[in-house]
């Protein structure tokens, strides 16, 4: 099979969703002429044109506002933020409007709106540009949250985004766009709210998406190297819908679970999914459910202290060893 | 002759396109005496069904806010009016006057107040999410400034389906000091798109006067920051309403892009049912009174012998009985179900192949 990078392949789901609908369009800062920021829309505007690539002004809040009501008036708009810490200024119009405006009108309106952009930290980009927001748009009943963790997932969770009637937050990283996998030939949509187990195993289940998943396959690895421990990868892809069924039947085989995330650990999703598993699976736990966060503080830039920031497979290992009670 | 203010002589460099309070002869003008005559119905419709509203909420039948537009009904017919089937219409919080000037009828809005699921939101808005997307009415949201940018999004479709609709969206003279404000009309000016804002200056942001929020008083030459034009006019005679609008909404049509619109008006009652409005005096709201858009048009209706003060008191009279029909009809409905907690969060699925 082909590999990809991630930027090539959403840049062939942008491409195919916009050659398919002509509902869908592309907004964003630097989308067109500049080619996209971190270059995921390279070729687009060439391709499209002005009326499906469309270069905003530094105004948040007013183009994902324009978006949410161009999916009122029934397109398909498709918003990049440059990254997530911009789309703060937007929260608004997500949140208040795109979000809640289908249930406020019992049904007569809906958002057909994906809003795209990378999320968490990358390498020495300080406070501000490395923040992790899955926690605060999941937190909202009415928007989708999409966390892809491999090329192959963000072609086709990205094509489900674009393609489902609901707002979704699609959650890229500035790290990941360069990283490679298997991307398969053809029309692949893959559906939201399930998981994929990317690493079978029977020990201790680990749960990672996005960016950390990679983290947590290094850690699992690790384990099976030095310590003959076998860890279960399961990636929930979206953070929701969450695939609370896959990620129970996990644990209810290994006994023990292991969250994996770079971002802070305070009402982060972690402690979401560790509420639902210590519910389900209480009887067949064999120790707490731990968690591998970043630290608590804000970003720093200076790099041996975002070293210490950052969680790598060391914490994996020492999480899973602590949580089978593995001395040593 | 009397030497123009600094002011004056600026704005009219800044903004040459600028048109204040201009008697120009409008599209009004040309209406006939049962337009004028179903202007004058659709005004007391709105003033009745608001004054029963208040009595309703003193009830405790409808709960949380409730503003009223009592005061403002010429704003909403005027322009209502001046649009065609297909413009979007979107408003803010001060939603009442607007659905029912779209031709909303009154009982699935008095329900929807009283949270029925007869409601037009099926009683999951309430009074400041009132929604009837067949008649172009797209709420009816709370958050003060959060519609602008959803109108410039549904100009902005127009402009991408090149479908020649129109957008109207509705906001207060408070609002304009919201950043949202700013990046929508400087993004609707940039792509001229076809909206038409509408500043309510009813001069109080709940009890704060005009002059004590904000460094620019006179809301319309703030469109001069987006090289757009920008109007004041009567918000209190729905005629000068419908003339500025239809201006307005022509020019959008030609692909001349947006107007930001001034209407002066004034609400005769406080910011909602919890203000009992000490911020101003007495005085003023009376001498307001005089002012009052639906005698005004009477006064005109009467005036051009388009019909006699009798036949608009049997008008005012229906209206009452059908404004009691409607609080009959609310009072009846049934209430939303308990599943109904649970639907419309987000739009059904189909069955998806994996």
């Amino acid at each position: 099979m082909r590999e990809l990078t991630f930027r090539e392949a959403l840049n062939e789901a942008l491409d195919e969703e916009l050659a398919r609908d002509q509902d869908t369009f592309l907004m964003g800062e630097e989308v067109g002429a500049y080619n996209g920021a971190y270059k995921v829309s390279r070729g687009l505007m060439d391709k499209y044109g002005k009326k499906r690539v469309v270069d905003a002004p530094i105004s948040e809040l007013g183009f994902c506002g324009l978006g949410i009501g161009a999916a009122m008036a029934g397109l398909r708009p498709i918003i990049e933020v440059m990254t997530w810490n911009f789309a703060i200024l937007a929260m608004d119009q997500i949140v208040n409007t795109a979000a809640k405006g289908r249930y406020m009108s019992g049904g007569a309106l809906k958002f057909p709106i994906t809003f795209r952009g990378p999320n968490g930290a990358a390498h020495s980009l300080a406070a501000q540009h490395s923040q992790w927001f899955e926690a605060q748009y999941a937190y909202f009943p009415g928007l989708k949250v999409v966390v892809p963790g491999t090329p192959a997932d963000a072609k086709g969770l990205l094509k489900s985004a674009i393609r489902d009637d609901d707002p979704v937050i699609f959650m890229e990283s500035e790290t990941m766009y360069a990283w490679k996998g298997e991307v398969p030939e053809g029309e692949v949509v893959v559906p939201m709210g399930q998981a994929k187990v990317q690493r079978p195993g029977r020990d201790v289940t680990l749960v990672a998406w996005g960016k950390a998943l990679r983290l947590a396959m290094q850690g699992a690895e690790k384990l099976a190297r030095e310590d003959g421990i076998e860890a279960e990868v399961v990636d929930p892809r979206t953070i929701r819908p969450l695939d609370e069924r896959a990620i129970v039947e996990s644990v209810r085989r290994t006994g023990a679970c292991v969250v994996v995330e770079e971002g802070w650990p305070y009402f982060n999703v972690g402690a979401q999914i560790s509420d639902i598993v210590q519910r389900a699976c209480f009887d067949v736990l064999d120790s707490p459910v731990l968690r591998v966060s970043g630290a608590d503080v804000p970003w720093p830039y200076s790099m041996p202290l975002e070293k210490l920031t950052v969680p790598d497979e060391s914490s994996v290992q020492r999480a899973v060893k602590l949580a089978l009670n593995v001395r040593g | 002759m009397a030497t123009r203010t600094r002011t004056e002589r600026a704005d009219e460099k800044v903004n040459g396109r600028q048109d204040r309070s201009v008697q120009v002869p409008g599209e009004s003008a040309r209406l006939d005496g049962a337009s004028l005559v179903s202007m004058y119905r659709l005004m007391q419709l709105i003033r009745r069904f608001e004054e029963r509203a208040a009595q309703q909420y003193s009830l405790q039948k409808i709960g949380g806010f409730c503003h009223l537009y009592i005061g403002q009904e010429a704003v909403a017919v005027g322009t209502s009016r001046a649009l065609q089937p297909g413009d979007y219409m979107i408003s803010a919080y001060r939603d009442h006057g607007q659905i029912l000037a779209q031709g909303t009828p009154p009982g699935p809005v008095m329900a929807e107040l009283f949270g029925k699921v007869t409601g037009v939101s099926r009683g999951k808005g309430g009074s400041m999410h009132l929604y009837d997307v067949g008649r172009d009415f797209y709420g009816g949201w709370g958050i003060v400034g959060g519609q602008i940018p959803l109108a410039l999004g549904t100009a902005y479709a127009s402009v991408y389906r090149g479908d020649g609709k129109v957008t109207v969206c509705f906001f207060g003279e408070a609002a304009v000091n919201q950043g949202a404000f700013h990046e929508a009309l400087n993004m609707a000016a940039l792509w001229k798109v076809p909206a038409i804002f509408i500043c309510e200056n009813n001069r109080y942001g709940m009890g704060t006067p005009i002059d004590v929020s904000s460094a620019v008083t006179e809301v319309y030459r703030r469109a001069a920051s987006y090289n757009m034009p920008g109007e004041a006019c009567d918000g209190m005679d729905v005629l000068a309403m419908y003339d500025a609008v239809k201006r307005a909404a022509d020019r959008a049509r030609r692909g001349e892009g947006p107007t930001l619109l001034e209407a002066r008006t004034y609400r005769f009652r406080g910011h909602s049912m919890s203000d009992p409005a000490v911020y101003r005096t007495r005085e003023e709201v009376d001498t307001e009174r005089k002012n009052d858009p639906i005698p005004r048009l009477r006064k005109v209706i009467v005036a051009g012998g388009h019909a006699k003060d009798a036949e608009l008191d049997g008008i005012d009279a229906k209206v009452d009985e059908e404004v009691a029909e409607a609080i009959r009809f609310a009072d009846e409905s049934p209430w939303p179900e308990p599943k109904d907690l649970y639907a419309d969060v987000y739009v059904p699925a189909p069955e998806v192949k994996a």
